[in-house]
């Protein structure tokens, strides 16, 4: 593989291509899971598809997710609220 | 559930990425076996590092003007081949309006088989934001401190004047929308042109949070149309039929004053930009299908 790599500018489809991106992050989405109805407005609107819905409630993958806060404005039951890193 | 396996997650873009999510909702309207041709800008280097790649699919980067040969090869390719794949060109706005439009007028003059979708975050994002031919009047970029003269070069209806079988207008803020046109497009035979609208956080300045909220304002405001044009004749979709009377429409404002590229336009500059919005509304309306 490591022979292939050398001499063909060729790449593979993975996880995390531009590093750890959650260490980007500021602030952070909490989802509160009484208020989440599973419309799944945030999961269309994650640019970093990190949003997964499992069993019709919503969960984050902090690894990657950037701080973004699209997911928290697009809500409409208000269920994902941003908080700072640092609390 | 839809398939939106087309991006992985840990990409280079920036937080709030517009093209991420067109990304994304094209993979949630072709599912597999798509082929596509990354033309140079920011979708070239959102892809991250070598040895992984963030897109699903399997990807070529090209310069500017090579996107549209390239996908024509690509596509006769599959036919020999038996293989049905749907070529897909992925492209910035500068790679089609000003830099990549010859090889773009020469494949649709071919009606070569493949889609060629245009992301228009109206200026060279992924160098520093500077002027593009798609940038608006009066907004500002590095490379006009005062604000832009000219209009917008309206691409969609320049593709229509080659007389090309399907040309669709969407916006990132409309999902459902912008799938069903890709959805169709894919049904056709010949040269299909969607343009999608993806507002910018970092280019156009606002909160990366409001990203899908300004796509939507862009609509609402009449600013961006919706629209597809098929046999001849344009269709307007329902999120923007308000737009074909004048009394409707949302104030401009909304949309300008949400954005700091706008922040030096005066009162004059705003009239200017209705004007060009009235006469985009009735250069539609006189190809409407009724």
């Amino acid at each position: 593989m490591q022979h292939e790599y050398q001499y063909f500018p060729i790449t593979v489809p993975g996880k995390g291509a531009g590093g750890q991106t959650g260490t980007w992050r500021f602030v952070r989405p909490v989802v509160n899971l009484n208020k989440c109805i599973g419309c799944r407005a945030c999961w269309m609107f994650c640019p970093e598809a990190t949003i997964h819905v499992i069993d019709g409630k919503v969960e984050v993958d902090y690894d990657y997710c950037k701080g973004c806060g699209i997911c928290a404005n697009v809500c409409p039951v208000k269920a994902i609220l941003m908080e700072g890193e640092d609390q | 559930m839809l398939n939106d396996t087309s991006l992985m997650s840990g990409t280079s873009a920036c937080p709030g990425c517009p093209e991420n999510i067109a990304m994304r909702m094209l993979s949630m309207a072709l599912g597999k076996d798509v082929a596509l041709v990354v033309i140079a800008g920011c979708s070239s280097v959102t892809q991250g590092l070598a040895p992984k790649n963030a897109y699903g699919y399997a990807s070529l980067n090209i310069a500017f003007a090579a996107g549209p040969p390239a996908a024509s090869g690509m596509w006769r390719a599959y036919k020999r081949r038996n293989r049905d794949v749907t070529v897909v060109v992925w492209a910035g706005d500068g790679g089609t309006s000003d830099i990549g439009f010859a090889s773009l007028s020469g494949a649709a003059e071919r009606n070569e088989d493949f889609i060629y979708l245009c992301v228009d975050n109206e200026a060279y994002m992924n160098t520093g934001g500077h002027r593009s031919g798609s940038t608006p009047h009066g907004a500002l970029t590095p490379t006009t401190p005062e604000g832009k003269s000219g209009n917008k070069k309206e691409i969609p209806f320049i593709m229509i004047d080659h007389n090309i079988p399907y040309v669709a207008t969407a916006s990132v803020g409309y999902p459902h929308d912008f799938i069903d046109k890709v959805r169709e497009a894919k049904t056709i035979r010949g040269f299909k042109y969607v343009h999608v609208l993806t507002p910018d956080p970092y280019g156009w300045l606002f909160d990366p949070s409001r990203t899908a909220e300004v796509a939507k304002l862009a609509v609402q405001t009449c600013y961006w149309p919706l629209f597809k044009w098929k046999d001849g004749r344009i269709e307007v979709s329902p999120e923007s039929l308000h737009c074909l009377k004048k009394e409707t429409r949302r104030p401009l404002k909304d949309f300008l004053s949400i954005q700091g590229r706008f922040k030096k336009i005066d009162e004059k500059g705003i009239e200017d930009l209705e004007r060009y919005i009235d006469e985009l509304w009735e250069r539609i309306s006189l190809n409407l299908k009724r």
